[in-house]
């Protein structure tokens, strides 16, 4: 059996290190950072974890549903899918960043592309 | 096989249990959430044994060092007791030893105790009156000075304790004191790495700590503090702060006054903007911040943006309680 994409990429010790590179880039990023609260930084940055360690194919209790729920607010806020491919653009530049090879960067995109109709909340 | 013991009950625990299994079969109620050490709902501390690694992972090292683990995480492999974070520990009775006006609205209240008591400076207490009245304090000393402990109490206007404490509360009387809290403070090692302390008010307290310690410990690194107030009277300890200034090479102390100020010493501005804009890139600095809410919010997410990693950013968030009335 091949090892999960998630023990690949270094389990938790990766997730710690890339949400310090994904975080600054998404609050740095004009066309996106609206739908990230500045007001309690803490409770953000927990959240970015559950996405990168869903991103990585790591463990994770949710379901369709959930990433509908969780970003219904935003779709009322305007999430479309320009907003969508930023995060996307960020998610791969953060795992460059770190020299993940390009084929498990590839492996963590599609996981996150296969949400997009539920964060789309289409 | 291990036992568990929370609060005094004991739990065996069976193999291939996490702590927050044995816990919660046993109609314990513990915080948690995901369940997959991502959420750190489910903190909890060790009191004897140390945690195993794996219940540690993705911990500030700070709570690392103290043996807070991640409950769904922690498979143990010996005996350990074990305390939810804000359950553990035991208080003393400190009596007091020496009160002084650092300012107009600054008291200085100086604690001694003879029992044994734990601290890293910069951490925070629950200071209780005898009628059962508790406000939390930053400790402003360090542990070298031996069995006292030093605060900065600041009147607030109404505030029941802060009154108290600056009108009633004499020497020789005796005050309770819990076990010493909060992450925000220094830990040896790294003794190269820059060090940017943002304090408004009396937030200076736990960053003199901290200086303090530091430099007790050796750091070389550079470390500058930037203290902050709305006006001049705000701003206290001044002369001390210049004199270790200008005594101690790697230290730096810059007061700032945001409102009206015709007096030279003090930077014009607001102490987190001119820490902020005084150097480039905060990218391997460990910044330390204390004092008002928003600025300590702010501050964070200015020093992160600023190239500082989210592990190396200390805060604690305590005073929005302790300004209650
Ligand atoms: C690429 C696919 C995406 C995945 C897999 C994903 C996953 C997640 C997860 C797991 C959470 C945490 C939910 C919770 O525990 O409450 C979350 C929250 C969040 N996501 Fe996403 N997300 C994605 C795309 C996006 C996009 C495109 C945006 C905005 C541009 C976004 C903005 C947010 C925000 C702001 C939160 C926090 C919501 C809150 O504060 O309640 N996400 N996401």
């Amino acid at each position: 059996m091949t090892e999960s994409l998630y023990n690949r990429l270094g389990g938790e010790a990766a997730v710690n290190a890339a949400v310090d590179i994904f975080y600054r880039k998404v609050l740095g990023d004009y066309r996106i950072n609206r739908f990230f609260g500045t007001s309690d930084m803490d409770k953000q940055i927990a959240k970015q974890r559950s996405f990168l360690t869903m991103a990585f194919g790591g463990p994770n209790n949710y379901s369709g549903k959930d990433m509908r729920n969780a970003h219904s607010r935003l779709v009322d806020m305007g999430l479309n899918e320009d907003h969508f491919n930023a995060v996307m653009e960020h998610l791969g530049a953060t795992l460059t960043e770190l020299k993940v090879p390009p084929a498990l960067i590839a492996e963590a995109a599609a996981i996150a592309e296969s949400t997009r109709g539920d964060v789309l909340g289409r | 096989m291990a036992t568990l013991t929370l609060n005094g009950n004991k739990y065996p625990y069976q193999s291939n249990e996490t702590v927050l299994d044995t816990l919660l079969n046993a109609n314990v109620e513990i915080p948690h959430a995901c369940r997959e050490g991502v959420c750190q709902s489910c903190l909890m501390r060790s009191l004897d044994n140390s945690p195993p690694s794996l219940a540690q992972n993705g911990l500030k090292d700070t709570l690392q060092h103290k043996k807070y683990f991640l409950a769904c995480r922690c498979y143990p492999k010996q005996d350990m007791t074990v305390a939810l974070p804000d359950h553990e520990g035991n208080e003393i009775i400190a009596e007091v030893s020496g009160k002084e006006l650092l300012s107009a609205d600054i008291m200085r209240l100086v604690l001694s105790f003879e029992e044994e008591f734990s601290f890293y400076a910069g951490q925070f207490v629950n200071l209780k009156r005898p009628d059962g009245l508790t406000r939390s304090y930053s400790i402003a000393n360090t542990p070298a000075q031996s069995n006292t402990l030093e605060f900065h109490i600041k009147r607030l206007p109404n505030g029941r304790f802060s009154s108290w404490v600056h009108e009633e509360l004499a020497v020789g009387e005796k005050l309770s004191v819990s076990e010493a809290k909060g992450t925000c403070h220094y830990l040896p090692g790294k003794y190269d790495q820059p060090l940017l302390l943002v304090g408004t008010g009396s937030g200076l307290a736990p960053l003199i700590g901290i200086v303090n310690d530091a430099l007790n410990k050796g750091h070389s690194g550079p470390i500058r503090l930037y203290h902050g107030s709305r006006d001049p009277e705000g701003l206290y300890l001044i002369d001390e702060m210049q004199a270790l200034a200008e005594n101690v090479e790697n230290f730096d102390y810059t007061p700032c006054v945001s409102g009206e100020n015709d007096r030279e010493k003090f930077t014009k501005g607001r102490a987190h903007d001119i820490a902020l804009s005084s150097t480039d890139s905060l990218t391997g600095w460990r910044v330390y911040l204390c004092g008002h809410p928003e600025m300590v919010n702010q501050t964070k997410m200015m020093a992160y943006l600023k190239g500082a990693s989210l592990s190396d950013i200390y805060a604690d968030a305590f005073y929005l309680s302790s300004s209650g009335k």
